[in-house]
C-alpha cells in the first residue's frame, strides 16, 4: 500500500534564505514551539532566516471576524512584505496558518485584480511610506520542516517508536483548514490528502494513522470562539475530531495550525470537565504537538526548554514512550532554576 | 442609493468566490456550520445569485450570516470552484456598513469583537496577546494557563520568549513607531471607518433598547453585559 509521504507533492518551497512571519497565536500559547524552529533552522540545518522585530499581527483574526476590512488586510499584509524587502530577502516563512492563508489569498486577488494590488501599494505608501516586492516564495514553516524532514531524520537522537514495544506510535495529524482547503495547490499533498504532516512522521519512524474526521475543522470558527457565547461550536467540532480518532488508540496529534493545536490541547481538558470522559484511554488525554515540537524532541532538545510544560495535556506518557532522557523536577524551574510552583492540575482527569 | 446588490458586487470577494452556483449542496453537506446550526451555504449562494433585493435585505439582518466559521471547508469541495465562506464575508461587510448587523443577535456581536481583537490590534500590534487572555473569561483555557497568567514573565522567558520588552522574540514588545505605521494604515485604508461604522450603530441600538446612563448616552459597560448574556441557544 502506499504510504501518505508517497503521494505526489508539486508544491514549491524554497530552500534557504526565509523571512520569518510569527503568530498571535503560537506566540501566545506555544512560545517555544516557534523558538524551536528558528533554532533547528539556523543551528542544525545551517539555514538563514531572519526574525524581524518590525513586524506586528498581519490582523488575519481580525480580519476573519470581520471587523478588519479587506483592503486593511491587504495593506497589512503589504506591510509584511515591505519589511521583507527591507531586509532583501524574497522568501516568507508563516508561522501560522491563517496569515499563511491570508498572504495566498491577497496574492491570488492581486493577480486577478491588479487594482487591488494598485490600491494596497499606495495605502500603504501613503500611510507609512514603504514600498514592496512580491515574495518569490511564501512558505508555511510546517512546509520547510517538511522540506528538511530527512535533513532531520539523519541527525535525529530519537525515533517516534516505543521504546518499549519497538513498534511505530500510532500518530494522527489535524491540518489547519486555512493551509490548504482555500488554495489546494498550495498545501503539501492538496486539501484532500494531505500529507505535509504524515510525511514527517513516517520520516522520523511513526506510524500516521488514518481517521474519518481528519479533514473536519478544529472548531475554531473565530467569532465562535472569540465570543464567549459562542464557544459551544468551537467544542463540538474538536469532540467530533476526539470520537473520531478515539478507535485508533493515537499515541499523539500532530497539528500544523497554532489555534488547532491550543484548541485541542485545551478542548480535551473541558470536555473532561464537561464529560467525564477522555478520549485517550487514560485521564490525561492525548498529547499535542506542533511539527516544530515534535521536531525538537527528535532532535534532543529538552522538552522544557522547548516549552512543553505549557500544554494541558501532559506530554511526559509520549516522552516515556520515545526513551527521552528528561528530567521532570525541571518542569516548572524559571530560566534561573528556582522553582516557580506549579498548576494545581495537569492532564484532564484526576487520577 | 446603490442597491445591496451593487455593493456586494464591488467587492472582488464576491467575483471571486461566486460563479455560476448549481446549487448542487456540496458545500452544505461538508460545512462544520450547518451540522451545528439551522445553516444552509448552498442557500446562501442561490439568495446571492438571484440578486433578489427583498431576500438579500433579510439575508444581511439575520443570523445566519454570523453562523458560518470561516474556516472554507467549502471551497475545495464546490465543482464549480465557489466559495460560500468567502460570499459570507461580503454579505457581513454589507451588513455592518448599513447597520444591518444589529438587527440579529449574533450580528450584535461583533461589537464585542471590536472591543477585544480591535483593541488588542490598535494597542499591541497583536490580535491575541498573554496578558488579555484572562483566566476568569477563559475557565476552557484550563489550569495550565491558570499558572502560565499567573508566572507570565517568568514562564515566558523559562521557554526562550522575549515577553513585552524590545527587539525581536516571541511576543516581544512591539515599539510605537510600528504601532504608529499600523493605525495610520487602518486610517488609509477603511479599518478605522469600519471601526467607527460597528461602534456608531452599536451605541444607536444600545440607546434604543434602553441602555442609558444618567447622562442620556449609551450606557456601553451594561450593552456588553447584554450581549454577553443574550441567548445563545440557536440550534
Amino acid at each position: 500500500m502506499m504510504k501518505n509521504s508517497q503521494v505526489k507533492v508539486t508544491k514549491d518551497i524554497a530552500d534557504d534564505n526565509y523571512f520569518y512571519l510569527r503568530s498571535c497565536i503560537r506566540q501566545n500559547f506555544f512560545p517555544g514551539s516557534e523558538n524551536v524552529f528558528l533554532d533547528i533552522l539556523k543551528n542544525k540545518l545551517g539555514k538563514n532566516i531572519i526574525d524581524n522585530a518590525n513586524h506586528t499581527s498581519c490582523t488575519g483574526i481580525g480580519y476573519h471576524s470581520d471587523i478588519v476590512p479587506y483592503e486593511t488586510y491587504q495593506t497589512m499584509v503589504a506591510r509584511q512584505f515591505s519589511l521583507m524587502t527591507g531586509q532583501g530577502l524574497k522568501n516568507a516563512a508563516v508561522s501560522c496558518i491563517t496569515s499563511y492563508g491570508g498572504y495566498n489569498e491577497v496574492l491570488e486577488t492581486w493577480k486577478e485584480f491588479p487594482e487591488e494590488e494598485a490600491k494596497a501599494r499606495k495605502n500603504l505608501k501613503n500611510a507609512t511610506g514603504r514600498c514592496f516586492e512580491i515574495p518569490e516564495n511564501i512558505s508555511h514553516s510546517c512546509d520547510i520542516i517538511y522540506k528538511f524532514r530527512h535533513d532531520i531524520a539523519e541527525i535525529a537522537q530519537y525515533k517516534l517508536i516505543n521504546k518499549q514495544t519497538g513498534k511505530p506510535l500510532r500518530i494522527v495529524d489535524h491540518i489547519g483548514c486555512h493551509y490548504a482547503k482555500i488554495f489546494p495547490d498550495k498545501g503539501v499533498g492538496g486539501a484532500e490528502k494531505n500529507t505535509v504532516l504524515s510525511a514527517m512522521v513516517e520520516a522520523w519512524g511513526g506510524q500516521s494513522v488514518d481517521y474519518p474526521e481528519r479533514r473536519h475543522c478544529c472548531g475554531f470558527g473565530f467569532r465562535h470562539y472569540l465570543v464567549k457565547n459562542n464557544r459551544s461550536y468551537s467544542i463540538s467540532n474538536s469532540k467530533k475530531k476526539f470520537e473520531s480518532m478515539e478507535p485508533y488508540s493515537p499515541d499523539m496529534i500532530i497539528t500544523n495550525c497554532p489555534g488547532c493545536n491550543m484548541f485541542l490541547d485545551k478542548w480535551q481538558y473541558a470536555l473532561a470537565k464537561i464529560e467525564g470522559k477522555t478520549y485517550s484511554g487514560d485521564k490525561n488525554g492525548i498529547p499535542v504537538l506542533s511539527y516544530e515540537e515534535l521536531a525538537g524532541l527528535v532532535l534532543g532538545y529538552n522538552p522544557w526548554d522547548i516549552g512543553l510544560q505549557m500544554h494541558q495535556v501532559n506530554v511526559e506518557p509520549l516522552l516515556d514512550k520515545m526513551g527521552i532522557d528528561y528530567n521532570p523536577d525541571e518542569k516548572y524551574l524559571d530560566a534561573g532554576g528556582k522553582f516557580m510552583g506549579k498548576p494545581e492540575f495537569t492532564g484532564c482527569l484526576p487520577e | 442609493m446603490r442597491t445591496l446588490m451593487q455593493r456586494l458586487g464591488e467587492d472582488v470577494r464576491l467575483k471571486e468566490g461566486l460563479h455560476a452556483c448549481m446549487s448542487c449542496g456540496i458545500c452544505t453537506a461538508v460545512c462544520p456550520a450547518a451540522e451545528y446550526f439551522e445553516y444552509d451555504p448552498r442557500s446562501i449562494a442561490v439568495t446571492v445569485q438571484s440578486g433578489n433585493e427583498e431576500k438579500i435585505r433579510k439575508l444581511i439582518e439575520s443570523d445566519t450570516i454570523w453562523m458560518c466559521g470561516q474556516c472554507m471547508s467549502c471551497k475545495p469541495r464546490c465543482p464549480r470552484n465557489n466559495c460560500p465562506g468567502l460570499i459570507i464575508s461580503v454579505l457581513r461587510k454589507v451588513s455592518q456598513e448599513t447597520g444591518a448587523f444589529v438587527k440579529s443577535r449574533l450580528g450584535r456581536q461583533q461589537y464585542l469583537i471590536l472591543k477585544t481583537i480591535g483593541t488588542n490590534i490598535l494597542e499591541t500590534g497583536y490580535c491575541v496577546y498573554p496578558a488579555s487572555v484572562v483566566p476568569e473569561s477563559h475557565p476552557e483555557q484550563g489550569e495550565v494557563w491558570k499558572w502560565i497568567y499567573q508566572n507570565m514573565d517568568s514562564v515566558y522567558e523559562r521557554v526562550g520568549a522575549n515577553i513585552g520588552k524590545e527587539g525581536p522574540g516571541a511576543v516581544r514588545k512591539i515599539g510605537r513607531e510600528n504601532l504608529n505605521e499600523l493605525e495610520c494604515i487602518f486610517a488609509e485604508s477603511g479599518g478605522d471607518t469600519l471601526f467607527t461604522t460597528i461602534d456608531e450603530f452599536s451605541r444607536t441600538y444600545a440607546k434604543e433598547s434602553g441602555f442609558i446612563d444618567a447622562d442620556g448616552q449609551p450606557d456601553m459597560e451594561k450593552y456588553t453585559d447584554f450581549l454577553l448574556n443574550e441567548d445563545n441557544d440557536e440550534k
